[in-house]
């Protein structure tokens, strides 16, 4: 076990306060150790970034900080999970889905280990630290990996529904997260399965089609413009592998045009994915794709750049309602 | 081209008649060798855990099963036609001396829980790997015949999805002792007693994870890890220690946390009683490294020499020279 921060130090007080729904991951882990599963956890030196400080506060002894080592704790876990133990791994989205992709592909999936990777603090959610820490690739490179399942989720709640999902799934997850600020868009007991998209609604005129972070602005955007008297629809696409077709299709044979909203590069994310289910099956509508242009993010506060990059409510509004015009 | 250097290339039609006399030979001289080898059928226990230091007869079992893997590899890259023929030949000591004495294993059992692991970071060594698993019954011997064919369970690599026996997959060079690091840690967390062995090249030592695992097992106490070393000191692109120097390598490993231990690669007796000593120590805190002093290619005067042998196959007569270096090995 690693040193940590007493519970009542100013940073770990700091840090729940401004971003609650860190506490999630710690908090549903916590749970399904306690109701019997075997879960065990590990950190790559940011554990207060993650949260994880909470279950190695609760079960010290099924906690294990790696350090700055992310290959090693991928790795590391890949080979835990061969003894019984169901490994969960956190870390930055850039450093797990970029640097330990070779691990993630051999160790995990290959291998078919019941490891769940949680890349958390993905998009451009860190701001101003700049493109080393952004994720706009992850869904990109995790969901060309065979046997591996990719989730992004919008909130604390829908990523806690997750979490409890995944204790039963055959394969490795890689889970997508943002960074504790997120909006809340769920209800705590919402229902949620994976591979099951949640249908918001379908639009006659436009389907939103989004995931992570972007659901939340989607739906301010879906509820502003049908307060306009268009017919707008959501689909929340949380599971990204496998890829929930049919809702794909129910939305294409509909709507007018398909918008894809993702924080993430528009290039082979969502987006791409939704466009070989479209370019596939076939279906009416026309796809608009929306999120990062195959550019590096500006440098600024997080909420600047969703607004600089239109995926606040505001901006998503924007870009649906020019399709509308 | 360095990486497929061939000092003679074969025959490569499998139906050459070169190429089955060969083969009936090396099927023959493996009945023979498993005859000779003595391994009690049904044993639960090698005889290291009884304590204490070897017997001449384990000694002569350990050399024995050592050139089995010898033969056996020179049997199965002549069907692949090409193959890692050096890189086994400098680890086969230490392949027999794991399997055949330290390691607790059940014969016929590849997944009893209670058995001690074994990881290879040079997982194309996996040709001299494959013919003991067989041999220990983890899987029917006849898959040996098809090594490589089409839709075969063994390839190159050893992996654990398709091969019984084979404890974690490999071939991408540095996530091995990784691997062994979280099972230490698995092992520890559920009371569960086995060791972890971590067979790694030592042109990996130029491979930045496994000093991020050095790290980790060192940091966490792992006991029950024991790293091995290949020291043969060569690599594809020639010396190790020109290619990416990894010198001084015992001062290293024991700067890093690690119990270090340095000992000839292809003397099983000094081997097993160094793995019996470091095996009965459960006071050691640490985990611990042993450097094993080896020759590419040990065994056959002409790849000793060439270190383009890293991958090649064997023309029909330097296959039987080989064959005969080997057997004259054990007069």
């Amino acid at each position: 076990m690693s040193t940590i921060l007493h519970p009542d130090s100013w940073q770990y007080r700091e840090i729940n306060k401004r971003a609650p729904s860190l506490a999630t991951l710690a908090d549903t882990l916590i749970e399904l150790a306690e109701a019997g599963h075997p879960v065990v956890a590990g950190a790559a030196d940011l554990q207060y970034s993650n949260g994880l400080v909470g279950f190695a506060r609760r079960f010290p002894e099924r906690f294990t900080q790696f350090g700055i080592s992310e290959q090693n704790m991928v790795s590391a876990a890949a080979g835990m999970a061969t003894t019984g133990v169901m490994p969960y791994v956190a870390t930055f989205a850039s450093f797990l889905a970029l640097l330990c992709c070779e691990q993630i592909r051999m160790d995990v999936a290959y291998c078919a280990q019941p490891v769940r990777l949680i890349g958390h603090h993905t998009g451009i959610s860190l701001g101003f630290y700049g493109t080393s820490h952004h994720a706009t690739e992850d869904i990109a490179i995790m969901r060309s990996i065979a046997d591996l399942t990719v989730i992004s989720t919008a909130d604390g709640p829908q990523f806690a529904a997750a979490l409890r999902a995944s204790v039963n799934h055959p394969q490795p997850i890689y889970f997508r997260i943002s960074r504790g600020h997120d909006p809340v868009v769920y209800a705590n007991d919402a229902p949620f399965e994976i591979g099951k998209a949640v249908v918001h609604g379908i639009g006659n005129d436009i389907t939103i089609i989004a995931c992570g972070m972007a659901v939340h602005s989607a739906k301010q955007a879906m509820e502003a413009l049908n307060g306009k008297g268009h017919s707008v629809g959501l689909i929340d696409m949380h599971t990204i592998k496998p890829l929930d077709r049919d809702a794909v299709m129910a939305a294409a044979r509909k709507s007018r045009i398909i918008l894809t909203v993702e924080e993430h590069n528009i290039l082979g994310g969502l987006g791409g994915a939704v466009a070989e289910v479209l370019a596939e099956e076939g279906g009416g509508a026309r796809l608009v794709r929306h999120g990062i242009k195959d550019e590096y993010s500006l440098i600024a506060p997080p909420s600047h750049l969703y607004r600089h990059y239109k995926l606040d409510g505001p901006g998503v509004e924007t870009v649906a309602q020019s399709l509308l015009a | 081209m360095r990486h497929f250097l061939f000092l003679r290339t074969g025959d490569c039609s499998c139906g050459s008649i070169e190429y089955l006399i060969t083969y009936k030979l090396s099927r023959l001289s493996n009945t023979e060798n498993r005859g000779e080898a003595g391994v009690a059928s049904g044993a639960n226990r090698w005889p290291s855990n009884s304590g204490g230091d070897i017997s001449d007869e384990q000694a002569a079992l350990l050399r024995e099963r050592a050139r089995f893997v010898r033969l056996e590899t020179i049997r199965l890259i002549s069907i692949a036609k090409v193959g890692h023929y050096s890189s086994v030949f400098s680890c086969a000591e230490i392949f027999s001396t794991l399997y055949y004495d330290t390691m607790r294993i059940r014969r016929g059992e590849p997944n009893w829980p209670e058995r001690d692991r074994f990881l290879m970071g040079k997982g194309h060594a996996a040709v001299g790997q494959f013919p003991i698993l067989a041999d220990l019954d983890f899987f029917d011997r006849s898959w040996l015949d098809d090594y490589t064919r089409l839709g075969s369970p063994l390839g190159d690599h050893p992996d654990m999805r398709k091969v019984p026996g084979v404890d974690f997959s490999s071939g991408s060079i540095g996530h091995a002792l990784s691997n062994g690091v979280g099972m230490a840690l698995g092992g520890r967390l559920q009371k569960q007693d086995f060791n972890v062995f971590v067979l790694l090249g030592d042109g990996e030592m130029q491979e930045g994870q496994v000093w991020e695992a050095a790290i980790s097992g060192a940091t966490h106490r792992l006991s029950k890890l024991v790293a091995i070393v290949d020291r043969n000191g060569y690599q594809l692109d020639g010396k190790v220690d020109d290619v990416a120097a990894v010198e001084p390598l015992g001062e290293k490993w024991r700067a890093f946390g690690w119990e270090v231990h340095d000992v000839d690669g292809h003397d099983v007796v000094a081997l097993a009683n160094l793995l019996r000593k470091v095996k009965a120590d459960t006071d050691r805190e640490k985990p611990c490294c042993i450097i094993a002093r080896t020759v590419k290619g040990k065994g056959i005067d002409y790849m000793e020499t060439e270190p383009g042998w890293h991958l090649g196959y064997l023309a029909p007569e330097d296959e039987a020279r080989a064959r005969d270096m080997i057997l004259g090995g054990a007069k």
